[in-house]
């Protein structure tokens, strides 16, 4: 066992976890922002939001350095290029983050929305989107498979909460002519709700490929492997 | 089309048991690199494909070695003409002590060949294969020994493509040589596979990976993994050829 290429994978690993985890944080505080209207934790968001940028720099650096001083083969170049691919997934994630959070600058939300909130099933979509961040990364800390493939179903999910909030949203707005742009607002959060699962779905798919050399992207039935590429999804 | 093909192959030292049950099928043309640790049968298995071991005594072999449809084990090979078939290029370059020239014609000139017109327009072609012939062209008459290490491992390689052998074997080719000389030896490989096929043995990952099409990875004796060199270095089958290749091996 060479110690120093362990050594070099391992501190990728740690750094790309604690990237995980700031993101994590940035979307738990933006979600509670927005429920609970808190304009404090909206500056932390925004705040932080130049860490995880940061961190993407430096984690980008520290894979191309390993790859250009070490040369991975096999399992350890899976691990680098997925590893990269997490890394730009996740940032993005934090930027869904920022946005969502700056939602209660931008619109000036109040307790008064509360109650379109839980029409719309504001918070058990934050949940399902923090579930989903959550089961990838246990996934890849277990390296299961089939735990990171759960990933997929849940992302429906998402998408059913996605479309019925698009339906309530616009009955709100018939019937609320002076919300619209609050009505916008939020499918936008929806939206980015929406795009945060298909991230965490790139991360389910990444931690596959460098696990088991499996490639998902495309394929309509990421769950069964013996399913073929489908360019038309 | 396969040009070689090993069957159940067992092979000897005395008592020492070196390989054991190989069978491996080597397509025509194609770059083949054989990978593994130190002493674990990689070099000599290649030598048997030119019955190089012959040479040493109480070496003993079983099984089958057929190159272009004939066991060259048997009785009736004349081995002088399966070894004209079989180039092969060494470690550390070893010229003749003579000129640049007469390195190259040598084997013209062994096998009978007397046509000065033929052996040196066959003389330019083989430098200019071994990407020499406008390092060299204007002193072929001075003495091999001046070259520098890689230039005299690509006169050797051009010693070997002089009689126009079908298949050419390397042990570790470049491993003496500097980065520069091996990239020149690295696509003269490349390059030689258009006419002929090229088995490789190397110590070095990065290198099977460039130059090979398929490789095979040997262990204790036998061989653990034979598969596209892609295959080989992105998702190997097998654990042992990825702790290898990764350098987590023992």
């Amino acid at each position: 066992m060479v110690k120093f290429v362990e050594n070099e994978l391992q501190a990728i690993r740690d750094e790309v976890n604690d990237m995980w985890k700031l993101v994590y944080q940035q979307l738990s505080d933006a979600c509670k922002a927005v429920l609970n209207v808190d304009y404090y934790l909206v500056d932390r968001v925004v705040a932080r939001e130049r860490r995880v940028n940061a961190f993407e720099l430096k984690i980008d650096s520290d894979i191309e350095d390993f790859i250009a001083l070490y040369n991975p083969v096999a399992v350890d170049l899976r691990f680098s290029l997925a590893m990269l691919k997490i890394n730009n997934n996740l940032e993005r994630i934090g930027d869904y983050a920022d946005s969502i959070a700056r939602l209660v600058v931008r619109t000036e939300l109040s307790d008064a929305h509360k109650q379109l909130f839980a029409q719309l099933k504001l918070q058990e979509t934050f949940d399902a989107v923090l579930k989903m961040l959550r089961t990838t990364y246990d996934a890849l800390q277990s390296q299961d498979i089939v735990m990171a493939k759960s990933v997929f179903e849940d992302d429906d999910m998402l998408d059913v909460l996605n479309r019925e909030a698009i339906d309530v949203l616009a009955e709100y707005a018939k019937q609320h002519p002076d919300s619209i742009k609050l009505c916008l607002e939020l499918a936008a959060v929806f939206r980015k709700l929406e795009r945060a699962g298909d991230h965490i779905n790139n991360l389910s798919e990444e931690t596959v490929f460098y696990i088991d050399a499996e490639v998902l992207k495309h394929r309509k039935n990421k769950v069964d492997s013996t399913s073929q590429t489908d360019n038309a999804e | 089309m396969d040009k070689i093909e090993a069957k159940n192959v067992d092979f000897y030292y005395g008592d020492f048991h070196a390989l054991k049950g190989i069978n491996i099928t080597i397509p025509n043309n194609q770059v083949v690199a054989f990978i593994g640790p130190s002493g674990c049968g990689k070099s000599t298995f290649l030598r048997l494909f030119n019955r190089m071991n012959d040479l040493i005594p109480g070496t003993r072999l079983t099984g089958e070695i057929i190159i272009d449809g004939q066991n060259i084990y048997d009785k009736s090979v004349d081995v002088d003409r399966l070894r004209r078939n079989v180039g092969m290029v060494f470690q550390r370059p070893n010229p003749f002590p003579k000129s640049i020239f007469e390195n190259v014609a040598y084997g013209l000139r062994v096998n009978g060949i007397k046509d000065k017109d033929f052996i040196a327009e066959r003389v330019e072609t083989a430098l200019k294969g071994a990407a020499l012939w406008n390092e060299v062209k204007d002193k072929l008459k001075e003495s091999a020994y001046a070259l520098s290490g890689g230039q005299q491992q690509r006169l050797c390689i051009a010693r070997a493509m002089a009689v126009e052998p079908s298949v050419l074997l390397m042990d570790e080719p470049a491993s003496a040589l500097d980065p520069i000389s091996t990239a020149k030896i690295e696509e003269l490989i490349c390059e030689l596979s258009e006419q002929t096929t090229v088995i490789i043995v190397t110590h070095s990952m990065q290198q099977a990976a460039r130059v090979s099409n398929k490789t095979a990875f040997f262990y204790l004796g036998e061989m653990v993994e034979y598969d596209n060199t892609k295959k080989i270095f992105t998702h190997p089958s097998k654990e042992a050829t990825q702790n290898y290749i990764t350098g987590r091996f023992g």
